[in-house]
């Protein structure tokens, strides 16, 4: 009954990106060098049309729509994480249009590659085949190793880039390889047909093993989970601070939608075996990236592994998922990864987005120690990053306290109390990397004078985004019900 | 719980947050008087609920209930009961004070200062008013950003270390709790209201891991013995009023919590928990004193002998009987306003002499003759004289004790004997000393402001001291229930038949003797 025009219909969002996207390569061109930001305010238009167009279908969250044979899927699950992703990348271009300033790159094509990546995520988070999730995956990481080097003028960026590709593309060679093992298997790359085909074979045929071992290698790339995570910390630091915000979450919410999809649509037969694999990962994340945090001298870095960490805790969710028996069809556990991605979400972003415009004498200030004594100099600004790394820790009443309850209570249900332990253990560990930023920005002075020390240079775009996440940050910590009925409703579930 | 008109707990808890407003909408120079204008207020407006409170009535009063999270079922669900009451009111009372004391000792950013006591009100208030066990440990832990602050900003010269140290000792003790939270709530079919949750009875391995988890927070909050070593550091560095308000407030919470939660919802694994935090309880009473008898430092000393006093709280909980948990109530109130007070005192004469040190505070009787009288009749209630409100508390404690087992109760009272050791020599020394024939500085006694500090304190030591009635019998039902809700499980608590019968008579008997 799907003519090609419904289907299109139903794609309209990717398309209004995609167009926004070619358009504002076209025109870049044509643009002046310092009315650059008129392409950002022409994505920044697309971006709306597409929360109303996704926004319009909150009332009728659940109904499936499926487009092109079934290989795309707009569901809840979708229009969730879609959501997330526009408001996400919204954030981010508004944020990059003081830091471009501020750097001296006046590159139209940035806001270009900005949509080109949302739309990789959004068919990332659509895809109901592994080769349309594959091709979103490519998507977006071709248009990041792009971006990560655009500060052409630093080594490190280029470094960053670099790394990044070669890395990047290991890994999808990998994802694909398993991808093809499926294949092999199942007859089909549909994850319908996956799991038909499927039925209930486990780890004990040797070759589901090591598909499944390298998707998840594949997609552990992607999501920086420990032990493949080396690139992490190299590009976060490295890359332009807006593209690091960028990567750190919106690039990982939508590798961990997709991921979720593969595992809960395709793979959920055999969950008891892979959530035992994913217990071994999220355990190993936690350690390491909150051990390691503690040692960092540079906050973009300090933030890098603290993203590892934070992947750790979404992690555990899904663990719960796959450990969860019979009715619920764990429930609780995917809407948890759902709820801790979008309030880890807002903390990232303004922490990032924060530092993108903390200047020391017109360098980017990231050092930790730059960050002494900035309560004296600027109240506000301390207080708001005060604020987010509060809710990195996980302290209530702010959202990151909720996102964890959500996780730990998911764990508890399955029965999982000790990894819930392990968890909320490393996250008192992780209070003392947080709040060692905010020790130096209350307590200690700087040991520059004040005309040299660091300050946060300020300007309208930059307020709107930390005010939205800052409000995001305590209005979720203090009521988080509307977004947890949202999960609830468009959770995907695992037979 | 029927919903009353007035929803007094809500105003009270959230009125600091409201004065936080003001402060900054309104010029710097002004946070002082607004913030003493907002503590005030809140005290007068829990005033009434002194009179108000139904002393004949278990039941959680002034309870207010509303959907806060729809799922899971989270309320904002508060009420006060016998316990909770006095020392909310505490609490109330102490805010103003540490204000004042504050006044001229807070020199930089006094506006945040002063937002950030007002946040710690609402939080505080909150915790001893929660009834959901999601907001309560909401509120437990909103309160560590603050107190950190607190410490950290405006402390000593080691304020670095002692306010991580607290930070994380705190944070790594109450993250268990929320683990304990949602075991309890799978449990305890599906709620976290803290009534409900009382009345389920819990698997026995299941409840001896959550009274370890339970005990990980809050006795490092309290803090029981091989868990203080925070609280030297942090009362030491952090100023008066973040002594007082650590000493007289944030301990009690973790008694509070053994109260409020271990002993009603785990009454198998508190009964076979006794003998080891009787242990405890006794340890830190004479470890404490004895090392409180070492100190050159007057804090430090006060520090520790909070650590002693604290022991009687505990111990006095975990006897499970009337008198016992009646008197570690009446207790924690009594070591909020001594301690407090002594803290007070100590923030006053450092404000002068700008020494903590014994040494450099010694005979002040005779430059400062009303302060030194101060000191010598808080030390005194400190030290359990009758006729001052710590001998009732822990003459009931030890009653209860005894009751219990009577080594044990010998042991205890090692620690009052202790008490009057170390205070009576710290009295000796600083009050009546001889002043080494040095410079010193001018020191002039104390002046209306500190004198408005120190004075409603010290009626309070003593009509406590004398009256204890009133108090004793706010508390009474709600103490006779929660050992009822104890009883209910197949191993009755050990309590002596005698202890639960006749406590009206054992009581008002006692206070007669407590007339010196």
């Amino acid at each position: 009954m799907t003519s090609y025009a419904t289907d299109l219909i139903i794609i309209l969002p990717e398309l209004i990106v995609v167009a926004a996207a070619c358009l504002v390569l076209v025109l870049d061109p044509l643009t002046p060098l310092s009315r650059k930001e008129l392409l950002a305010w022409l994505s920044l238009g697309s971006l709306a049309l597409c929360i109303g167009l996704t926004g319009g279908q909150i009332g009728v969250m659940n109904l499936p729509l499926s487009a092109f044979n079934d290989l795309v899927v707009v569901d809840g699950y979708a229009r969730f994480w879609k959501l997330l992703l526009f408001g996400v990348t919204g954030l981010t271009i508004l944020m990059s249009l003081p830091y471009l300033k501020m750097e001296g790159l006046h590159l139209g094509e940035y806001y270009g590659f900005i949509l080109l990546a949302l739309s990789g995520m959004m068919v990332m988070v659509s895809g109901a085949d592994l080769l349309t999730i594959y091709l979103g995956t490519e998507l977006m990481s071709l248009s990041l190793y792009v971006m990560a080097g655009l500060k052409r003028s630093s080594p490190r960026s280029l470094e960053a880039s670099a790394k990044y590709f070669v890395l990047g593309a290991f890994s999808s060679g990998l994802l694909l390889y398993g991808i093809s093992l499926l294949y092999g298997l199942t007859g089909g790359t549909r994850l319908s047909t996956i799991a038909g085909a499927l039925g209930t074979k486990g780890f004990d045929d040797p070759m589901l093993l090591i598909a499944t071992i390298l998707l998840t290698v594949g997609f552990g790339f992607k999501l920086a989970v420990v032990p493949f995570h080396m690139w992490t910390p190299d590009v976060y630091q490295g890359a332009p601070t807006a593209v690091t915000a960028f990567m750190a979450v919106a690039s990982k919410a939508a590798s961990f939608a997709a991921f979720l999809r593969v595992f809960v649509e395709g793979l959920g037969g055999f969950k008891a075996d892979w959530s035992s694999l994913f217990v071994l990962l999220a355990v190993l994340t936690l350690v390491l990236g909150n051990v390691v945090a503690i040692v960092q001298t540079n906050i973009k870095r300090m933030l890098a592994y603290s993203s590892i960490a934070h992947a750790g805790y979404a992690l555990i969710g899904l663990v719960a998922a796959g450990r969860s028996a019979g009715e619920s069809g764990g429930t609780s556990g995917i809407a948890s990864v759902m709820l801790y991605l979008t309030f880890y979400a807002f903390m990232t972003l303004g922490a990032f987005a924060l530092i993108a415009m903390f200047r020391k004498g017109g360098l980017e200030g990231d050092e930790i120690e730059d960050f002494a004594g900035l309560a004296k100099r600027q109240p506000l600004a301390a207080f708001v990053m005060m604020v987010f790394m509060v809710s990195l820790t996980g302290i209530p009443p702010t959202a990151g306290f909720i996102g964890k309850f959500y996780v730990f209570m998911a764990a508890v249900e399955a029965g999982l109390s000790w990894l819930a332990v392990v968890a909320i253990i490393f996250s008192a560990v992780s209070a003392y990397y947080y709040m060692r930023v905010v020790m130096l920005m209350y307590m200690r002075e700087p040991e520059v004078s004040a005309a040299e020390a660091s300050h946060l240079v300020p300007s309208p775009a930059l307020s709107i985004v930390l005010a939205c996440a800052v409000a995001g940050v305590i209005i979720f910590g203090l009521f988080p019900t509307p977004v947890v009925s949202l999960a609830l409703q468009s959770v995907l579930l695992l037979k | 719980m029927q919903p009353d008109g007035f929803p007094w707990l809500s105003v009270l808890i959230f009125l600091p947050l409201v004065g936080v407003g003001a402060l900054y909408i309104t010029q710097e120079r002004y946070a002082r008087e607004i913030a003493l204008a907002v503590t005030l207020l809140d005290f007068l407006l829990a005033l009434p609920l002194w009179w108000l409170f139904d002393p004949s009535s278990s039941r959680m009063q002034f309870a207010e209930h509303a959907a806060w999270i729809t799922s899971p079922p989270i309320h904002y669900s508060l009420g006060v009961d016998g316990i909770s009451l006095p020392l909310i009111l505490m609490t109330a009372a102490l805010m103003p004070l540490c204000v004042l004391i504050s006044w001229e000792s807070i020199v930089t950013r006094v506006r945040t200062f002063m937002a950030v006591l007002l946040v710690m009100e609402t939080a505080m208030l909150g915790v001893f008013a929660a009834l959901d066990f999601v907001l309560f440990y909401v509120f437990w832990e909103a309160m560590l950003i603050p107190m950190y602050l607190i410490i950290g900003v405006w402390g000593g010269p080691n304020r670095l270390y002692a306010a991580i140290k607290f930070f994380l000792y705190t944070l790594a003790g109450s993250v268990l709790l929320l683990v304990a939270i949602l075991v309890l709530y799978f449990y305890g079919g599906h709620t976290f209201d803290v009534l409900a949750l009382s009345q389920v009875t819990y698997p026995a391995v299941v409840q001896q891991w959550l009274f370890f988890a339970f005990f990980a927070a809050f006795a490092v909050k309290v803090p029981m013995f091989p868990f203080h070593t925070w609280l030297p550091d942090a009362h030491v560095e952090a100023p008066t009023a973040g002594s007082v308000i650590l000493a007289s407030v944030l301990l009690k919470m973790g008694a509070y919590g053994f109260v409020r939660f271990s002993l009603p919802m785990l009454p198998d694994a508190s009964q076979a928990m006794t003998p080891l935090m009787a242990f405890l309880s006794i340890t830190a009473i004479i470890y404490g004193a004895y090392m409180a008898l070492a100190q050159v430092d007057l804090k430090k000393l006060i520090a520790y002998s909070s650590v002693s006093h604290m022991g009687f709280v505990t111990l006095g909980l975990f006897v499970m009987n009337q008198q016992g948990i009646e008197g570690a109530v009446l207790q924690m109130v009594n070591h909020g306003i001594t301690t407090g007070a002594l803290f007070l005192c100590v923030g006053i004469i450092y404000e002068r002499t700008h020494s903590r040190l014994i040494a450099d505070n010694v005979g002040l009787a005779k430059p400062m003759p009303r302060y030194a009288t101060f000191l010598v009749i808080f030390a005194l209630s400190s030290l359990g004289l009758p006729g001052t409100n710590s001998f009732v508390g822990e003459f009931l404690v030890l009653v209860g004790t005894f009751l219990w087992s009577k080594a044990a109760a010998a042991l205890a009272c090692l620690g009052i004997i202790l008490a009057a050791a170390y205070l009576l020599y710290m009295v000796q020394r600083v009050v009546f000393g001889v002043a080494l024939p040095r410079e010193l500085p001018r020191l002039t006694d104390i002046g209306f402001r500190e004198f408005g500090i120190l004075l409603p304190l010290l009626l309070l030591v003593f009509w406590i001291g004398l009256f204890p009635n009133p108090l004793v019998s706010r508390m009474h039902s709600t103490v006779t229930k929660t050992l009822e809700t104890m009883a209910r499980t197949k191993v009755a608590p050990i309590s002596h038949p005698s202890a639960a019968a006749t406590p009206p008579v054992v009581l008002s008997g006692q206070t007669e003797d407590a007339r010196p």
